[in-house]
C-alpha cells in the first residue's frame, strides 16, 4: 500500500508540472505586454515600465518559466495588486469558505443522490424509476447558474425565507449562517446529486443480479442487509470515480454558484480578478485549483484501493 | 473495376445504406430519442431560419418599451430593460449556441482526434508526452479553463469556440486512443500494414473508421456541455460581444429585474435546459443504438 501511495504522490509531480506550463503559457498569450493590461489604459510609463521589471516581464520567456517555477516550488505565488496583499494570504482567507459550500453540497448529494439511486435499482422499471430518469436526466443538464437565480426568485424574492445573497456568520448566530449557506448548497449539489444518483442506478443493477447476491437472497438474510451489506458495498468502486470527477465539478462550479450568491469563495476572488485585470491573481487561483484537483483524485485513488485491494498500481499510465 | 469487384462495392454500399436505415429506426423507435432528435432539429431550424422567425431586430433598443409582459404589444415574450424584444433575442440565441456547440466540439474533436491517434498508434514517448499534457489538460475543472482563456483572449465568438474547444481535447484524444490501441494489433490492421500500406493509409481507412461510433457518439454528449459553457461564459460576462443575443447574456440581463420582470431570467434558462436536455436524450439514444457496450 505504502509504495502504491509513493507510486502515485511520484505520478502526479509531471501532471503539475504540466499544470504550471499550461498556466504559464495561457497567461504569456496576453496580446501586448501584461503589466499595461493589468494597470489600465490610464496608466503611465513609468508605472508599466516598473510593474513589469517588478513581475519580470522584460526578462527572456525562459528564465521568466524558471522563476515561476521556482516562485511556485517555495510556495512564493506572488502579490496581488488589486488587493495589496500576498495571494496565497486570499487564499488562506477565501478557500474555507469554498470548502464550507463544496462539503456542504457534497453531504447533500450524497445523502439523496445514493439512496435515490439505491431504491431506483430495486424498483426498476417502476413509476420512481421513471420519475428517477427523469429528475436526474434534468438534473445533470441543469445550467446551475439559472437554478441558482430560481432558487433566489422563488425561495428569497417570492417566499423570503432564505436571503439572497452573502455569507452569515457563527457569531451572528447558526440560524443566519445556515440560513445563508442553504440555497448556494441546493444550487451547487444538483448535478453532483443527479450524477450519483445514476452512477448508484447502474452499478447496483449491475451487482444485484450476480449470483452472491441472489445466495445471500436465499440464505435468508433480509433484503436491507442484502442491499446495504452486500451489494452496495460492490457497486461502492464506479461512486468513488465519480466522486473524485464532482470534486473538479463542484470547483468549476463554485466560480458560478459564488458569483450568483456572492459568496465570497475563491471562485467569486477569480471573477472578481479577472474583472480587476489582476492576472497574479487569476494565475495562481488556477494554479491552486488544478493542485487541489489532482490532490483529491489521489486520494479517491487510494480510497479506491482501499475499497477494492485487487487494483494494482501501474507506472506506466499512459493516460485512459 | 472488375465484375466481382462492383460486385462487392453494391454489396458494401447496401449494406452501409442498410446499417444506416436500421440506425435511424432504432432512433425513432426510442422515444427519448425521438423526442431529443425534435429538439436537436427544432433548434437548428430556429438557428437558420432566425432572420425569418424573429419578430423584431434582436438588438433594436427602445428604451419607452421596456420591460413589457408576455404578450403586451406585440411582443410575444415581452422586452427586455432596453426594450429588446426577448423572443427575437432567443431566437437569435440559438445561432450562438449552435454555433459554439458545434464549433467548440469539432475544434475539439479534430485535436483531440489528432493527438488521440498519434499517441494511440505511435505510443512510446509520444504517447507519453501527449497523455501527460491531456493529463495537465484535464486537471482544471472544464469552466474554470474557459474562463482564464477567455480572461486572456478577450470576448467574442471565435475566442469562445477556442476557449471551450481547449477544455474538449482531452476527453476526445482519450476515446480516440482507447479505440486505436484496442485495433492496432488486430489481424487485419497487420495484414494491411504486411501489405506495405502507408501509417497514413492505416489510420485515415482503417484505424479511424473503426473509432466513429463512440466518437460521434462522445461529440454529442460534448454539444450540450459546450452549449451551458457558453452560456456560463456570457452569464459571467466573458462571452460573446455585448449586444449580441446569447442566452446566457440573456439570463444575466435578466438576473437584475428578478422582481419586476422574472420572465426575462427564466425564459433563456428554460431554452438551455430544453436544449441539453433534447441533447444528453439523443446522445444516449445514440449510444444505445451506435454501441450498447458502452451504455453506463
Amino acid at each position: 500500500m505504502g509504495k502504491y501511495i509513493v507510486g502515485r504522490i511520484l505520478n502526479m509531480i509531471p501532471t503539475l508540472l504540466i499544470v504550471a506550463i499550461i498556466v504559464f503559457l495561457i497567461t504569456r498569450l496576453l496580446p501586448g505586454n501584461p503589466a499595461a493590461v493589468m494597470l489600465g489604459p490610464q496608466a503611465s510609463a513609468a508605472d508599466i515600465k516598473a510593474l513589469t521589471e517588478e513581475l519580470g516581464l522584460n526578462q527572456p520567456l525562459y528564465i521568466q518559466f524558471v522563476d515561476y517555477i521556482g516562485n511556485l516550488l517555495q510556495g512564493d505565488l506572488g502579490n496581488s495588486l488589486t488587493y495589496n496583499k500576498p495571494v496565497i494570504d486570499l487564499i488562506l482567507e477565501r478557500f474555507p469558505n469554498t470548502v464550507i459550500l463544496a462539503v456542504c453540497a457534497l453531504i447533500i448529494s450524497i445523502v439523496i443522490g445514493v439512496p435515490a439511486g439505491i431504491i431506483a435499482a430495486r424498483k426498476q422499471n417502476s413509476i420512481f424509476d421513471y420519475l428517477f430518469t427523469t429528475f436526474s436526466l434534468i438534473g445533470v443538464s441543469m445550467p446551475i447558474f439559472w437554478l441558482g437565480i430560481m432558487l433566489v426568485l422563488f425561495f428569497s424574492v417570492n417566499l423570503g425565507w432564505f436571503p439572497a445573497t452573502g455569507m452569515g456568520s457563527m457569531e451572528a448566530g447558526a440560524g443566519d449562517f445556515f440560513s445563508h449557506l442553504i440555497l448556494p448548497s441546493i444550487a451547487l449539489a444538483t448535478i453532483p446529486t443527479a450524477q450519483f444518483a445514476r452512477i448508484t442506478r447502474s452499478s447496483m443493477l449491475e451487482v444485484i443480479s450476480q449470483d452472491y447476491v441472489k445466495t445471500a437472497r436465499s440464505k435468508g438474510l433480509s433484503e436491507f442487509i442484502v442491499i446495504c451489506k452486500h451489494a452496495f458495498k460492490n457497486a461502492l468502486t464506479p461512486l468513488l470515480t465519480v466522486l473524485g470527477l464532482q470534486v473538479s465539478s463542484m470547483l468549476g462550479g463554485a466560480v458560478l454558484t459564488e458569483t450568483i450568491f456572492s459568496w465570497p469563495g475563491i471562485g467569486l476572488l477569480i471573477i472578481d480578478a479577472i474583472g480587476k485585470r489582476d492576472f497574479v491573481v487569476v494565475q495562481n487561483m488556477v494554479i491552486f485549483i488544478a493542485l487541489i484537483y489532482v490532490v483529491v483524485n489521489l486520494v479517491v485513488d487510494i480510497l479506491y484501493k482501499v475499497v477494492n485491494p485487487r487494483i494494482k498500481y501501474s507506472s506506466n499510465k499512459g493516460g485512459s | 473495376m472488375s465484375t466481382g469487384q462492383q460486385g462487392i462495392v453494391l454489396e458494401q454500399t447496401q449494406v452501409k445504406t442498410k446499417n444506416e436505415h436500421s440506425l435511424f429506426r432504432k432512433l425513432i423507435r426510442n422515444r427519448f430519442a425521438a423526442f431529443g432528435l425534435f429538439v436537436i432539429l427544432l433548434l437548428i431550424l430556429t438557428a437558420i431560419f432566425a432572420p425569418v422567425i424573429a419578430t423584431y431586430p434582436p438588438n433594436k433598443m427602445n428604451v419607452t418599451k421596456s420591460l413589457l409582459g408576455i404578450g403586451v404589444e406585440g411582443h410575444i415574450l415581452g422586452t427586455d430593460n432596453y426594450g429588446r424584444d426577448i423572443f427575437s433575442r432567443l431566437v437569435y440565441g440559438a445561432r450562438i449556441s449552435m454555433l459554439v456547440g458545434i464549433g467548440a466540439v469539432l475544434f475539439g474533436a479534430v485535436v483531440g482526434t489528432l493527438l488521440g491517434v498519434i499517441s494511440g498508434y505511435f505510443g512510446g514517448k509520444w504517447d507519453s508526452i501527449i497523455m501527460r499534457f491531456m493529463d495537465g489538460l484535464s486537471a482544471f475543472p472544464f469552466i474554470l479553463l474557459a474562463i482564464t482563456l477567455m480572461s486572456v483572449l478577450g470576448q467574442g465568438l471565435v475566442n469562445v469556440i477556442i476557449a471551450i474547444g481547449v477544455g474538449n481535447i482531452p476527453g476526445f484524444a482519450r476515446v480516440v486512443r482507447g479505440q486505436v490501441l484496442s485495433v492496432k494489433h488486430s489481424e487485419y490492421i497487420e495484414v494491411t500494414r504486411s501489405l506495405g500500406a502507408k501509417h497514413s493509409r492505416i489510420i485515415f481507412h482503417h484505424v479511424l473508421p473503426n473509432s466513429f461510433a463512440p466518437l460521434i457518439v462522445y461529440a454529442t454528449m460534448s454539444i450540450a456541455g459546450a452549449i451551458i459553457s457558453e452560456a456560463s461564459l456570457s452569464f459571467l460576462g466573458l462571452g460573446v460581444q455585448p449586444p449580441t443575443a446569447s442566452w446566457g447574456s440573456m439570463l444575466q440581463d435578466g438576473k437584475d429585474f428578478l422582481v419586476l420582470n422574472p420572465h426575462m431570467a427564466t425564459i433563456p434558462g428554460l431554452a438551455i435546459l430544453i436544449t441539453v436536455v433534447g441533447i444528453n436524450l439523443f446522445g444516449d439514444g445514440l449510444r444505445d443504438a451506435l454501441d450498447p457496450k458502452m451504455k453506463a
